[in-house]
């Protein structure tokens, strides 16, 4: 049976009308997402709008109450704290589970660890404890305990929250090249609108239960802060999470000059 | 002053001179490290109250004070000491007491951290086992006595599972509720990366409940030797308790006070031995880190 179709496109993650409630609150009304492999997407959303949520229904910790999802089976998440294990030693924290290529407790193993340690340059901390780190080398294991396993898709729940402003720069930056390395499909949940642009292929911002905003971000890479493109996606981004009202002039300014976002990856 | 072009303002000084008033500010004084730390002074703080005590003792008794049949000299107690390890065996019956503290001791604690780790890991186990243990916890384990001779005699079966009873609550109650307040993001996140199962709670539950888990051994330690004291007055033959017992029925004071310090001893060995299995086990903490 031979149809003309047009090129498939790889997906990592597809989501059909996902709705998540809490009691009778309703976090997440029928979400509609498809990221194609190796695609590195930011969700936005202002505080309790349920993108936190989402990252969760689709790493499997939670379960959806309607609608399917669809996901690599290598998946791994990054979370706000960085969750190590305060009683193993940091090398052991990134290989817990078992990682490929080095099965258990072998040698192996510590040498998978010490071989992401030093993709982000922790390498001679690996035999240190969780307890001896500070708040940006811990969110850095955190971060090689995600890679080591070569994820497909790689799920980052506003990984940067607790960390300082220049280290959050330092890891952001980090981040950005160890993605363009491996090239998982990237979801990250980040309420920060500058920082969705300076990494995501594609912003999306989730409001009242749905994605409500879905564009690319076209700029060139390596990005760098500012410029006219770029503040362009960010008062647009902004209006959309309600920062700036629609009557301001700027926002209506921003609206002009990028007429409502056609999303682009429908029905992919 | 070496100041850069940039920064460098031709008329303002930007460090004033003499001209400052500064008899409000004081020098902070921050806790140093070194004020919590051990020093030579340590060990004397420690020795000053027993110290104390033994020459008011030493004192009340030499001045006849104190009636020798109420209580002897410290001299006196240390003759007694020789001549129970010559006449009576002293480290024999210390090492029959010993014995049965440690096999108590470890059907018990053992017993209380199986049942403690279930209770703390599973909802299930919870509702199945822990109603029951409370229930059972408040009995005191010397009303047990009389029920156990009547079942078990009075070999050492009774004396072992008394010591057994009494520590294993003390145990139990620490190890759910530790195994219950470990971190729970950090095991979803060890489940998210693939370890579940018996691996996780060994690796990681039961480590991390350490802290608690130590303070209920620390617990049943001590209500081991409580229940040492009570299981061998069963018609022992042997054993510190019967020493005591022995002791009380012709009453000889300096006996008891030698068996009153074995048991203080018994104390600081148990402290020593926690206090070694916690450096050993949990050098992860932060404090403790040796790097």
């Amino acid at each position: 049976m031979t149809v003309a179709a047009p090129p498939r496109v790889r997906l990592a993650v597809q989501a059909r009308g996902v709705t998540r409630t809490f009691g009778d609150r309703t976090v997440l009304d029928g979400v509609d997402l498809d990221i194609p492999a190796g695609q590195f997407v930011a969700l936005l959303g202002a505080s309790g709008s349920g993108k936190t949520t989402f990252l969760r229904i689709l790493a499997g910790l939670d379960a959806a109450t309607g609608g399917r999802v669809l996901v690599p089976k290598v998946r791994t998440v990054v979370f706000q704290e960085p969750r190590l294990v305060q009683c193993k030693r940091v090398w052991w924290n990134v290989t817990a589970g078992g990682v490929p290529g080095g099965g258990g407790r072998s040698a192996g193993a510590k040498d998978a660890a010490v071989a992401a340690l030093a993709e982000v340059g922790l390498a001679e901390r690996h035999d240190a404890w969780p307890a001896t780190l500070s708040g940006g080398e811990a969110q850095r294991v955190a971060l090689a305990r995600a890679l080591v396993r070569e994820p497909q898709l790689l799920l980052l729940d506003e990984p940067f929250a607790a960390l300082d402003a220049l280290t959050r720069l330092r890891m952001q930056e980090l981040v950005a090249n160890l993605c363009a390395r491996h090239h998982p499909a990237v979801l990250i949940v980040t309420h920060d609108v500058e920082e969705a642009i300076l990494l995501a292929d594609r912003v999306l911002v989730l409001r009242n239960g749905k994605i409500s905003f879905d564009a690319d971000v076209d700029l060139p890479r390596p990005r760098v802060m500012g410029g006219a493109e770029f503040d362009r996606l960010r008062i647009r981004l902004l209006a959309e999470l309600g920062v700036l009202s629609p009557a301001d002039p700027t926002s209506a300014a921003a609206d002009a000059v990028i007429p409502d976002a056609v999303p682009p990856h429908k029905g992919a | 002053m070496a100041r850069s072009a940039v920064l460098d303002a031709p008329d303002v000084d930007r460090v004033a001179g003499d001209s400052v008033d500064v008899d409000e500010l004081v020098e902070p004084h921050p806790r140093t490290a070194d004020a919590r730390q051990r020093t030579w002074l340590s060990p004397v703080l420690a020795a000053i109250l027993p110290v104390v005590v033994l020459a008011a003792w030493w004192l009340a008794t030499g001045q006849g004070w104190i009636a020798p049949q109420l209580l002897v000299s410290p001299w006196h107690v240390v003759m007694t000491f020789g001549n129970l390890f010559r006449t009576d065996d002293l480290a024999g019956q210390i090492g029959v007491s010993l014995a049965r503290a440690a096999v108590g001791l470890c059907i018990g604690a053992g017993l209380g951290l199986l049942l403690g780790t279930v209770v703390g890991l599973y909802r299930r186990g919870e509702e199945l086992l822990d109603a029951s243990m409370q229930m059972l916890r408040t009995v005191p384990f010397l009303a047990v006595v009389p029920l156990f001779i009547l079942w078990l005699g009075i070999g050492e079966a009774p004396k072992i599972l008394l010591i057994a009873l009494a520590t294993m609550f003390p145990m139990y109650l620490n190890a759910s509720n530790g195994v219950r307040n470990v971190d729970r993001r950090v095991v979803e996140a060890m489940r998210s990366f693939g370890l579940d199962g018996a691996p996780l709670t060994r690796h990681v539950i039961v480590p991390l409940a350490l802290p608690q888990i130590l303070t209920g051994l620390r617990f049943s330690m001590g209500v081991s030797v409580l229940a040492l004291i009570a299981a061998e007055q069963i018609n022992a033959k042997s054993g510190i308790g019967y020493l005591l017992y022995q002791a009380q029925s012709y009453e000889q004071v300096n006996v008891l006070l030698v068996c009153l310090f074995v048991y203080c001893a018994f104390g600081l060995a148990a402290d020593l031995i926690v206090r070694v299995i916690e450096r050993v086990t949990m050098p992860w903490r932060a404090g403790v880190a040796a790097r």
